[in-house]
């Protein structure tokens, strides 16, 4: 038994390795619904400074029926949360007995929006990822609590609000007020961390493509957050992923909400200008 | 209760009459397995969807039974002959008792 | 030792080739199957089974089961803790004796699929899924 299970061991990580051509049609394109075109590969944006010349979305790393589960919005069981959060749209809630559509309208007009965050927030002095400008108008305008960074909650609406913008180019600003927080956020992509040692860029630009065990490395762009996890079962967040990495390098990790993850949510986010909005996406 | 739980269908309006068509089915539930521990390592008790069936103006067209191993928020495709103008009646049934409905017209062209 | 046919059919053999066999529990499966058959030996015949031959991720994986003529399909992952997974009984308004849908994997092992025919008898199918355990991601 033991000597058979060695071998299953052996067999199954040779067969991953060998296997990497398996996995993703990495030129398959991906059209949602036969009608969002998604671009999932484009021309690097001007500040990678040729670390990178073309980006691609998670999308193209995962297997077939991964892809397969994205193209169509029944199959795809993110838009379960995204339903719950249209319902939720409408209804008032907190003090002042307001739903987000008394002020917003329709979900789908607020296309545009997530394609731009994180963004510098004038009144706050800072910058807000979508979550913390959801919380804005939920505690100041809605006099109702906030949600907790990537709660249930948060992610079924940041979901919604990504889902009328896919197909929109990413296109979150790097300069002007937000400069020196992308700065920051750059510095965090390129600092090695934790007893392995390893920064965001050692996987995720110098490695992308191969594999990290039986994963198939990515880019780590998040055009494509919140993304359905099926280990999960669920919706994740950027936040919650930036967590799980940084302790994947067995370091002391920040926290979702922190300012130095919103640091990183902004540079990494610009790392994927050019690709298409995507959320919410099936992931492994 | 078990609370949250929102059964979706993907089925065609019309049809012609014989048509084979491709009908799929979506509940949001955590089919909990009764595998888990929580963090007391108490056993989280099973509490899944256990059974599925969808039927077309009264005659069966599948009867599914569910075991944990089916992933949360259970999907299933399959396929219906339509035979008459009317109805399908999905039905979902829970551990905890509840049971889900869903109707969608079919109307023969 | 001889290899019988009920050995065969607990270790996933019979159509298809099975490159890997399932680690655990050949007694459950064994005996999960012969409550669907009531003991009988399931042959080969027109039963396919499509399932990935790595699974990204143990928690969904995709599978398709289609027998014509079938009245009942069930499927088994032989190294699951129980390893019953759905059965698909199909009526008379069925368009065709098939479906598809996603189940959890505990490892590496064999999904099977038996269906019962109309006249009784049974045929079966098996096929060996590899389900990873991520790097850094999972």
């Amino acid at each position: 038994m033991m000597k058979a299970k060695l071998f299953t061991g052996i067999a199954a990580a040779a067969l991953a390795f060998g296997a990497g051509a398996a996995f993703a049609d990495e030129d398959a394109e991906l059209v949602i619904n036969g009608e969002i075109e998604i671009v999932t590969k484009t021309a690097a944006p001007a500040h990678l400074d040729g670390a990178l010349d073309e980006i691609m979305s998670g999308w193209r790393f995962r297997d077939s029926t991964t892809q397969a589960m994205e193209m169509d919005d029944f199959d795809n069981p993110g838009m379960l949360a995204v339903e719950d959060a249209r319902e939720k749209w409408a209804m008032a809630e907190g003090s002042e007995g307001k739903s987000c559509m008394d002020c917003h309208g329709s979900p789908e007009d607020m296309a545009g929006v997530k394609p731009v965050y994180p963004k510098w927030n004038e009144g706050a002095q800072a910058v807000y990822t979508l979550q913390m400008q959801m919380n804005d108008c939920r505690e100041n305008r809605m006099g109702a609590e906030p949600w907790k960074v990537d709660a249930g909650d948060a992610l079924a609406m940041e979901g919604l609000l990504s889902s009328v913008s896919r197909g929109m180019p990413m296109n979150v600003a790097i300069d002007g007020p937000a400069q020196s927080t992308w700065e920051q956020g750059k510095e965090l992509y390129y600092t090695r961390t934790g007893q392995l040692d390893l920064s965001c860029a050692n996987c995720h630009e110098q490695n992308y493509g191969n594999m990290i065990r039986a994963d198939h490395l990515s880019m780590g762009m998040v055009n494509a957050f919140p993304a359905y996890r099926l280990k999960d079962t669920k919706l994740v967040g950027v936040q919650s992923r930036f967590k799980g990495c940084v302790r994947d390098t067995r370091a002391e990790t920040y926290n979702p909400g922190s300012p130095e993850f919103i640091a990183l949510e902004l540079y990494v986010a610009s790392r994927g200008n050019g690709l298409s909005v995507e959320g919410p996406s099936v992931r492994n | 209760m078990a609370s949250g739980v929102k059964p979706r269908v993907k089925s065609p309006k019309t049809a012609s009459a014989g048509e084979v068509v491709t009908l799929k089915t979506l509940i949001s539930h955590p089919m909990e397995s009764g595998q888990r521990k929580d963090s007391d390592g108490n056993v989280i008790p099973r509490s899944i969807i256990n059974r599925f069936t969808c039927e077309l103006n009264g005659n069966m067209v599948v009867d599914v039974t569910l075991e944990p191993a089916i992933s949360t928020n259970p999907y299933f495709e399959f396929e219906a002959k339509v035979d008459a103008t009317g109805e399908f009646k999905f039905t979902w049934y829970d551990d905890d008792g509840d049971v889900y409905e869903d109707i969608q017209a079919i109307e023969v062209a | 030792m001889k290899l019988t046919r009920r050995d065969a059919l607990a270790w996933g053999l019979g159509a298809t080739a099975v490159a890997m066999l399932p680690m655990r529990a050949f007694a459950a499966i064994e005996d999960s199957i012969a409550e669907f058959t009531g003991g009988a030996e399931a042959g080969s015949g027109d039963i396919s089974l499509d399932a990935p031959e790595i699974a990204e991720n143990g928690n969904t994986v995709p599978v398709s089961v289609a027998a014509p003529g079938a009245v009942a399909i069930r499927l088994f992952a032989a190294g699951n803790p129980t390893p019953g997974v759905a059965t698909f009984n199909f009526g008379p308004a069925a368009g065709s004796q098939s479906a598809s849908t996603r189940i959890r994997l505990a490892g590496t092992q064999d999904v099977i699929a038996i269906a019962q025919m109309e006249d009784g008898s049974f045929i079966q199918t098996a096929k060996t899924v590899k389900v990873t355990i991520g790097g850094c991601g999972g």
